[in-house]
């Protein structure tokens, strides 16, 4: 006869809960809604989600930090908060963005924001754990909700886009279960701080050397698909293709951040042990990335292309601070994104905002260059905001993502890469050629159709949601600071 | 007025914002008048400056973000006081010549936020508020080529931009690191020139960061090998791109070595002076003879202003008060003449839609206002004596003449080639028969023309005649400059180098 656990609520610690359940809460209301009443309109949906991820980042601010819960599987450290404050921002934006002047029938599906809500809350879970189980469950959860987005967008190339992600994501969690599995086999634990501890005890056994190796290159292997880094790039620009712009720039910023903060604890806890090859395969990767994908994002024809190969390009930047390990580091990683996810989804709501029902210029792409010729002329306003958000990809100063860049490059002189700094300002001056090509198409080309309606998606919302990415990125040198100092003192306090 | 700079640096931009707001067809005059404010306030800046004080004046100091050490720090000496009066004044005379029409207002917005990011370099004192202007200096300028240059414009204006920007990244990695080094040894960050000029490196360090501001300044002056941008962005802007591009955004790269690599790194910069001097003098020497061949009007300018820079090059590595006030004063004529060299070739391109010498010739004739104006500048241009040209490349000659002598007279012969090839121009389009009948009914400066090339011409004669006003408070920073870099500089041969400044001062 098994004795009966006792479990005090208290021990629980249940409010480190709280954010998740209030994401869940909000997709079932919905759903309900939708039961009670059929013919609501998107509008009070997206204003639904968007009150739902008020509260939920509400919860998140009032959270004390360095706690853990729920049987010691969350944790809540300074990089969980940030992080998942960070993704509810980015939905913010996202959200609204919806709320278009033509209708697309993805919108129309109140399932489509219940599935938004549990894709956050499965991020929440993601970045708010060590467990390694909890972590996959968190992936995965919001994967799939993640990939039928994509999917209920009207064109014949989002269920091959949808499909694609499946089957790369579907192999991506394999590698990461396998992974998984070794790190188990060696230390017997999922809880990353005790893997960390009975590793550091076992590293010097040789016998384990090979197994140590085989963790590290499943779970780089899991984490490369997912974030999109060479070799495992190749499903990213068809997906980005396939998927309607918004989505496309909410999948360069959100999920990499989610993928981010597991890939600093479990490469950070690697190279913390000293293994150095951790180390080695996380810069060759970060610097393949970036300048392949620079180099891919010359030839390409088409915006939306040209844009997933450019947050290709920016995910290997990343990746590159993530193998310094340094506070400084990490701190760059979270900095960048959160001055990248203005300019990117600017840049990307800007595509949505000129999007026809049919392919007007070209066969195949929805924004060839072609259709942005003379823009100046058409729509000078919104010529001159696209070439703000390029130049801040660029990393023209004084416009955002110029800080980032300049973050992680010094804290990559701080941490004696030199070298690295200066691989990465070439990467950038190889990078300001194909955001060049489109400042060139938009004022110095004519126009190469007569073009009616050119503000064809827009509507009040989007043009809030525009205006306020423009305000982020140009006035970005006046909250660098309180933004820096945030960041910097709650990875710090996390200890990493 | 404390805060004057940051007036001069943002009036031009808030002035390009409202100017979308004013009508197309008065946009001309809003632009020529905002220009003159900003003329007259920077006079007013140097009214306000103490001409005896060598030291940073007018200084503005913010921190932005204290945390990467980044704040907005402005101030101005007697080396760019006059780099930035030059910079306004040309703005507004370009503007007021223009013969452009097309797009007229989005010219004019696009110039006046040119304006902001060149008086921001000149007055910055943080390197990476200078970065910042630097940078963004090549946005506009991106924009006037590709939109209203010739039929390669895109080419060339991508040329131009990609070539700039590459070379300042390297730079940006420099400055990087000189951050890194300041904090490790105060424990603070800092990117304030000040605060950097108070760091004596090692001169292994400074050889390494040397090469990365090099490499970004190299390429704006531009320095021999990396000039291959300059044909293509002059041969194709638009004039006023070129008057610009010619008379400041060259000076930015030289303004560099004198605030950034002189000061910081004096032991690498005397180890410099050999290579430098020889990549100087192929600058003189070789775009002269390729001015020299030039069929267009236009590219014999250019490349005479390559060959320009070459003197000012020359000078600020002499590492001697006469040379590097010769060289200061040298960008500000360079700045002047080229200019309006450049206005004036933009001028009877206007009337005959070509630029190339076979096409002229006599037009004295019926443009004899236009012929005495161009003989002018050409003289000033060739550094004849009692024009503005003179006085800063003798200076600078004089200077390098006690570092070497034989470098001095081969650089010399910049005179002679630029008097070869600035003559033949002179010769082949004004002077000979009139036998182009397209040219026989020519109709001379109009009075817009006229009137903005006059304070030119009155510039070039006053400062050639009379130069000790604007020359004096130059000398006082300089010599503090080189005082400074003397008791900074660690090995022998430096401190040898620059010890010839304090003597000639003495001597005085």
């Amino acid at each position: 006869m098994l004795e009966p656990i006792n479990v005090s609520l208290e021990s629980l610690n249940l409010i480190t809960l709280a954010p998740m359940l209030i994401a869940i809460a909000g997709g079932l209301i919905i759903l309900i809604l939708d039961l009670a009443n059929s013919k609501l309109h998107k509008s009070l949906y997206v204003m639904l989600t968007l009150l739902v991820l008020l509260i939920d980042f509400g919860a998140l601010v009032g959270l004390t930090i360095n706690e853990r819960g729920f049987f010691d599987v969350m944790l809540i450290d300074g990089i969980s908060i940030i992080s998942q404050l960070m993704i509810l921002a980015a939905s913010m934006i996202f959200i609204p963005l919806a709320l278009t002047s033509k209708r697309f029938h993805e919108y129309a599906y109140p399932e489509f924001f219940a599935l938004f809500l549990f894709m956050i809350s499965g991020f929440q879970f993601m970045v708010a754990s060590d467990n390694l189980i909890l972590i996959f469950v968190g992936l995965e959860t919001a994967s799939l909700a993640l990939y039928t987005l994509i999917a209920m967008h009207n064109r014949s190339d989002a269920y091959e886009a949808a499909v694609k992600y499946f089957t790369m994501g579907a192999l991506a969690a394999g590698f990461f279960a396998m992974g998984s599995a070794v790190l188990y086999a060696l230390t017997g634990s999922v809880e990353l701080y005790k893997v960390a501890e009975v590793m550091a005890m076992r590293l010097s056994e040789s016998e384990i050397v090979l197994a140590i190796f085989g963790s590290s290159v499943l779970l780089m292997v899991a984490f490369a698909f997912k974030l999109s880094l060479f070799p495992f790039h190749t499903w990213a620009p068809d997906v980005y293709q396939g998927a309607a712009s918004p989505l496309a720039g909410y999948m360069s910023v959100v999920p990499k951040i989610a993928a981010f903060v597991v890939s600093i604890r479990i490469f950070g806890m690697y190279i913390d042990l000293g293994v150095e090859w951790v180390r080695m395969i996380v810069l060759v990767i970060a610097i393949a990335t970036m300048t392949l994908s620079n180099i891919m994002a010359l030839v390409q024809s088409d915006v939306k292309r040209m844009l997933a190969y450019s947050s290709i390009s920016h995910a290997g930047f990343i990746m590159a601070a993530l193998a310094l390990d340094t506070t400084e580091g990490n701190t760059g990683i979270f900095f960048y994104y959160a001055l990248l996810m203005f300019t990117n989804l600017g840049a990307f709501a800007m595509l949505w905002i000129s999007r026809h029902k049919e392919r007007r210029f070209d066969d195949r792409y929805d924004h060839p260059y072609e259709k942005f010729a003379g823009w100046v002329k058409i729509m000078p306003i919104g010529a001159v905001i696209m070439a703000i958000f390029m130049l801040s990809l660029a990393g023209v100063p004084p416009f955002s993502v110029f800080w980032g860049k300049v973050y992680i490059m010094k804290a990559a002189v701080n941490a004696g890469y030199v070298w690295l700094a200066i691989v990465m300002g070439l990467n950038s001056a190889i990078a300001a050629y194909y955001y060049l090509k489109l400042i060139v198409y938009m004022f110095l080309k004519d126009p190469v159709k007569r073009v009616d309606i050119v503000y064809y998606n827009l509507s009040k919302p989007l043009l809030a949601m525009i205006g306020l990415a423009t305000v982020a990125t140009i006035t970005a040198i006046f909250y660098v600071q309180p933004l820096l100092s945030y960041l910097f003192y709650m990875i710090s306090a996390s200890g990493y | 007025m404390d805060n004057i700079l940051s007036i001069l640096v943002f009036f031009p931009a808030v002035a390009g914002l409202l100017g979308f707001v004013v009508d197309k067809n008065s946009a001309r005059a809003y632009g020529i008048t905002v220009a003159a404010i900003e003329f007259v306030l920077s006079l007013w800046l140097w009214f306000s400056f103490d001409p005896n004080n060598p030291y940073m004046q007018f200084v503005e100091l913010i921190p932005l973000i204290p945390d990467m050490g980044i704040s907005y720090y402005l101030g101005v000496d007697g080396i760019s006081l006059f780099i930035i009066i030059m910079t306004t004044l040309m703005t507004l005379i370009g503007m007021a010549s223009m013969g452009e029409t097309k797009n007229i207002k989005n010219m004019i917005v696009t110039l006046l936020f040119l304006e902001m990011t060149m008086v921001g370099v000149f007055v910055a004192l943080d390197a990476v508020i200078f970065y910042l202007f630097w940078e963004l200096s090549l946005v506009p300028m991106l924009y006037i080529i590709g939109a209203w240059g010739g039929p390669l414009r895109v080419y060339a204006s991508i040329k131009f931009f990609l070539y700039t920007f590459t070379g300042s990244l390297i730079m940006l990695v420099g400055m990087l690191y000189v951050a890194y080094i300041y904090h490790n040894l105060t424990g603070v960050w800092s990117f304030a020139l000040t605060d950097w000029y108070v760091l004596v490196l090692p001169v292994e360090y400074q050889l390494w960061l040397f090469a990365a501001f090099f490499i970004g300044f190299a390429i704006k002056v531009p320095m021999f090998p990396f000039h291959t941008w300059i044909p293509y962005a002059h041969g194709q802007a638009p004039t006023i791109g070129s008057v610009i591009l010619a008379a400041v955004l060259l000076k930015m790269g030289t303004y560099g070595f004198v605030r950034f690599t002189l000061p910081m790194f004096p032991d690498a910069s005397v180890m410099a002076i050999t290579p430098i001097a020889v990549l100087s003098l192929i600058m003189i020497i070789y775009t002269a003879m390729i001015a020299y061949a030039q069929k267009d009007m236009k590219q014999v300018i250019a490349y005479s202003s390559v060959s320009h820079m070459g003197i000012i090059m020359l000078g600020l590595f002499a590492m001697n008060s006469e040379g590097l006030s010769g060289s200061v004063f040298q960008m500000l004529s360079h700045g002047i003449v080229s200019g309006a060299l450049f206005m004036l070739v933009g001028m009877i391109y206007e009337r005959r839609g070509t630029k190339l010498l076979s096409e002229f010739g006599g037009i004295t004739a019926v443009m004899p206002k236009f012929a005495i104006i161009f003989g002018i500048m050409l003289m000033a241009s060739v550094g004849l004596p009692l024009t503005i040209g003179f006085v800063g490349e003798f200076l600078v000659l004089l200077g390098f003449y006690k570092v070497s002598p034989m470098i001095t007279i081969l650089a010399g012969t910049s005179i002679i080639l630029g008097a070869v090839y600035m003559l033949r121009v002179m010769k082949l389009a004004f002077f000979g028969p009139l036998d182009n009948e397209k040219n026989k009914n020519l109709k001379d400066l109009n009075r817009r023309e006229t009137w903005s090339l006059i304070p030119l011409v009155a510039i070039v004669i006053w400062l050639g005649v009379y130069p000790k006003p604007i020359l004096d408070p130059i000398d006082n920073s300089v010599n503090t400059l080189l005082e400074f870099v003397d008791e900074k500089a660690i090995t022998d041969e430096a401190k040898e180098m620059i010890l010839v400044a304090k003597t000639t001062k003495e001597a005085e």
